[in-house]
């Protein structure tokens, strides 16, 4: 097949000792990078943009790649030790990873994350090799109304956020609907919570949200324990490597997280949020072990992980075939593209190959690079659980805080940070869920501005929703996801499970 | 490619990822506020006398971003001057968050800022306190233009099919473009008007830029669009969309489509860029800066700037630049008005 012959003729770019030195580099710097908190990948690529004027635009993208897979295995770190998720995609990584490293198993749990990103990570990239075009195509006939109907299905889908009480749950993730409202609207340019504050207009960052919610929460959460309360130790077993029971449990979520991150990515509404929320709700319903769920269970990490590592090949695809940049990542990749003149798009495959097939390989050399550099440095990383509390704690304030400035150059938004924290704060003493408030505040204002787009699109007519094939169905499964747990059990009480989906 | 600094949370991240690569250069360049660059007070013979400091009021990537960074390779590159060029970004309230601080840099010829069409519109927009009339305008450099495409499967074939059909029934025609109260907003209302449309029932559909309105025109979610032709050209090559008109106000080398103005309406907008200094610099620091930039746009580096991103020439300095700007400020203070985005 020609794209295999294309694709070994990237390998042959790639693979040189200079290049496998700078995938090495790159992973290295991309997992310390995760591994701080606000510094994201998308950052770090920015700040080495400038590295695109001294090299070529093989080895540039082959930093790129690495430092990119690194930063977002780096974030699982902290997510799986620290409970502090440097961005939205470790998000759903911290909601088990944590219970998990509090257990003793982070060996096992930071495992799991590194190899499942490893696993995943080749499936997209292979999917991107062979599928680029065909889904590309399926992202171009997306419209608003379907986009509104998949935000619709991925918020009824994500319930196992939620935890034991639904109105704790609920209340997080209107907290985060509310911070998604604030700034501009998007439609038609008035001011919404701004209190005519200018720097409010853009909004509020995600990532200020992320940081603001989990690291400056747990860090204040952590010294106040240490004040007033017992805090257990946390007490590491020793193992690393996966057991029977939990090698024969993480695989089939690595694979499913892969393909989840890599379809919802190439949509282009892009991004690892997404994706990740619903690898984990995914796992939770299919696994054997619900119970397990929130308290440290090991496919809860291996999905969303997997999903989050596995995205990134999936904006790749838009970026590639339709010259569409879906996230932060790809806009500063399209930008190191632009520097050496080349336009991402519907002819990019025709007109430098080379480049494109010499970045898809890189992928392949970055996930590898990533496994066995990371690997053995899962010993390395748990050593943080043995940092005196009082100087870790003070420490993410310090790097969350260093994060945020370097990241707006604003007081305001140190402060905003801050203010969001204190709220963290007081979620985690009074047992509140705070992940759904990272979900509504992602999905509150894509859901809106569709939701909304579509109306000024049909100029008023709701039956837009239930005329487009695609646009119904994606409503219907949402319908269902909603209602069977509920009602299955009452109008099915002897059948078996396998009926479920026929009824709606 | 034109990003736009307001917009959709994923607009938000590409503004906190610029933010950091402006601190960065904050921390090598010497940010706006603070140092001045020593040489603030050096006589017009000697000028420049220090760094110049050229400020982007957004994220680095974007319009502004790219015309501060080709001015200043041009400046130095271009043996201009001697002291050396730095850009600094300033992201934020649509570039606002940047003017204001700029204004603090009041007499001193050392400090430039990048400002465009968009900015004009984003102070009436976002009312802010700081307006163009607290600087000194320096010089108009550039002006990209605005296609107007239809998916290629569209039933509309020329501008004037499309516009017969929008005249006909203004709602049912769907406009994408950029955000709210931006350039191509302006181009549609001011095409609306010319074809007698209240501007009111225009449906204009704002996208965060390129990468979410290409899509968009491509699932026929928009029955038209208009937005910089650049970040249509791809498309276009490639027979995806059909490029019926561009908004320059003559024939574009090397674009196969009639200005708007041929298509036989008379509209024609460019989304201009051009320098400011600081208030209150004497008139001889001001003349020696004209002069500086009158010079840097004659280099052979900005030359050939202008030519890799399709920049058109667009050279206007001094007095009539300023007059410029308050003719600009006119007309899309009374676009925006009619579109109901501002009061």
């Amino acid at each position: 097949m020609e794209v295999f012959a294309d694709l070994a003729s990237g390998f042959a770019n790639a693979l040189s000792l200079q290049y496998l030195l700078f995938a090495a580099i790159g992973v290295t710097i991309g997992t310390l990078v995760g591994v701080l908190p606000g510094i994201g990948p998308a950052m770090a690529l920015a700040l080495l943009l400038p590295l695109t004027y001294g090299f070529d635009p093989t080895g540039a993208l082959i930093i790129f790649a690495g430092i990119y897979y690194g930063s977002l295995y780096g974030g699982a770190i902290t997510s799986i030790l620290l409970n502090t998720p440097g961005e939205a995609g470790s998000v759903a990584t911290a909601i088990d990873g944590y219970p998990m490293a509090k257990a003793g198993r982070a060996g096992p749990a930071l495992a799991t994350a590194v190899m499942g990103s490893f696993a995943a990570g080749i499936i997209s990239t292979l999917g991107l090799t062979l599928l680029a075009p065909a889904v590309a195509n399926l992202a171009k006939s997306f419209q608003a109304t379907d986009y509104f109907a998949l935000m619709v299905l991925a918020f009824v889908s994500v319930t196992a956020l939620v935890g034991t009480s639904i109105i704790r749950g609920l209340v997080s993730l209107f907290l985060g609907l509310f911070i998604g409202l604030i700034g501009l609207d998007f439609l038609t340019g008035q001011q919404r919570f701004t209190f005519g504050a200018p720097e409010l207009l853009g909004g509020i960052d995600i990532v200020i949200v992320v940081i603001g919610l989990f690291a400056i929460g747990e860090a204040l959460y952590g010294l106040a324990r240490l004040q007033f309360a017992k805090v257990e130790e946390v007490k590491f077993e020793g193992r690393i490597w996966l057991n029977k029971a939990e090698r024969r449990r993480v695989w089939k979520p690595w694979i499913r997280g892969g393909f989840l991150g890599f379809i919802f990515g190439s949509m282009p509404t892009g991004g690892s949020e997404v994706p990740t929320f619903l690898s984990y709700n995914l796992e939770k319903r299919l696994s054997k072990h619900p119970h397990e769920f929130g308290k440290g269970a090991i496919e809860g990490i291996a999905g969303p992980e997997a999903a989050n590592n596995a995205s990134f090949s999936g904006v790749m695809v838009p970026l590639l075939t339709l010259g569409i940049p879906t996230s932060a990542t790809a806009a500063i990749i399209l930008s190191a593209f632009q520097i050496y003149n080349i336009q991402p798009g519907p002819q990019l495959f025709e007109n430098s190959p080379d480049l494109v097939w010499t970045l898809i390989a890189s992928l392949f050399i970055g996930n590898i690079m990533l496994l066995i550099i990371n690997l053995p440095l899962v010993k390395v990383w748990v050593r943080i659980l043995d940092i005196p509390k009082p100087l870790l704690f003070t420490g993410i304030l310090v790097f969350g805080t260093l994060g945020v400035y370097s990241l707006s150059g604003s007081v305001l938004e140190v402060i905003i940070v801050y203010v969001i924290g204190i709220v963290g704060f007081f979620m985690r003493l009074y047992d509140f869920p705070v992940a759904p408030a990272v979900l509504g505040s992602i999905l509150g204002p894509m859901m809106e501005t569709q939701f909304r787009r579509a109306l000024a699109i049909s100029q008023g007519d709701f039956s837009v929703f239930f005329t487009r094939p695609l646009t119904l169905v994606l409503l219907l499964l949402a319908l269902a996801v909603l209602v069977l747990p509920t009602l299955l059990p009452r109008v099915l009480p002897r059948r078996t499970a396998t009926d479920a989906g026929t009824t709606t | 490619m034109m990003i736009s600094t307001r917009g959709s949370k994923k607009q938000r991240t590409y503004t906190a990822l610029a933010a950091v690569a402006a601190g960065l250069l904050a921390l090598t360049g010497c940010g706006g506020n603070g140092g001045g660059g020593g040489g603030g007070g050096g006589t017009a013979e000697e000028y420049p006398s220090a760094s110049i400091e050229i400020m982007a009021p957004a994220d680095p990537g974007g319009g502004y971003d790219q015309t501060a960074r080709s001015i200043a390779r041009a400046l130095t590159e271009g043996g201009v001057i001697e002291t050396g060029a730095d850009v600094y970004n300033v992201p934020g309230g649509s570039g606002t968050i940047g003017l204001t601080q700029f204004v603090q840099n009041s007499g001193d010829p050392h400090q430039l800022m990048v400002i465009g069409k968009i900015l004009v519109g984003a102070i009436q927009q976002t009312d802010s306190q700081v307006t163009l009339e607290n600087t000194t305008p320096i010089a108009r450099l550039t002006a990209e233009y605005d296609a107007i495409v239809v998916p290629a499967d569209s039933e509309y074939q020329t501008l004037e099919q499309l516009m017969e059909a929008f005249k006909a029934d203004p709602g049912s025609i769907a406009w994408g473009g950029g955000s709210v109260g931006g350039v191509d907003q302006i181009l549609v209302a001011q095409l609306a008007d010319a074809v007698g449309v209240e501007v009111a029932d225009l449906n204009y559909i704002p996208y965060s830029g390129g990468g979410e309105l290409t899509p968009a025109i491509l699932s026929g979610d928009v029955e038209a669009a208009a937005s910089g032709l650049a970040e249509f050209q791809d498309q276009i090559d490639a027979g995806e969309m059909r490029l019926l008109a561009v908004s320059s106000e003559k024939p574009i080398e090397g674009v196969d489509a009639p200005t708007i103005i041929d298509a036989g309406y008379d509209v024609s907008i460019a989304n201009w860029r051009g320098l400011v200094a600081p208030p209150e610099i004497s008139d001889e620091q001001r003349e020696a800066v004209i002069g500086m930039i009158e010079e840097m746009a004659g280099t052979q580096q900005w030359q050939e700037t202008l030519e890799s991103n399709n920049w058109d020439d667009y050279l206007l300095t001094g007095d009539e630049f300023s007059e410029y700007i308050q003719s600009e400020d006119k007309t899309i203070t009374q676009t925006l008005t009619n579109l109901g985005i501002i009061e």
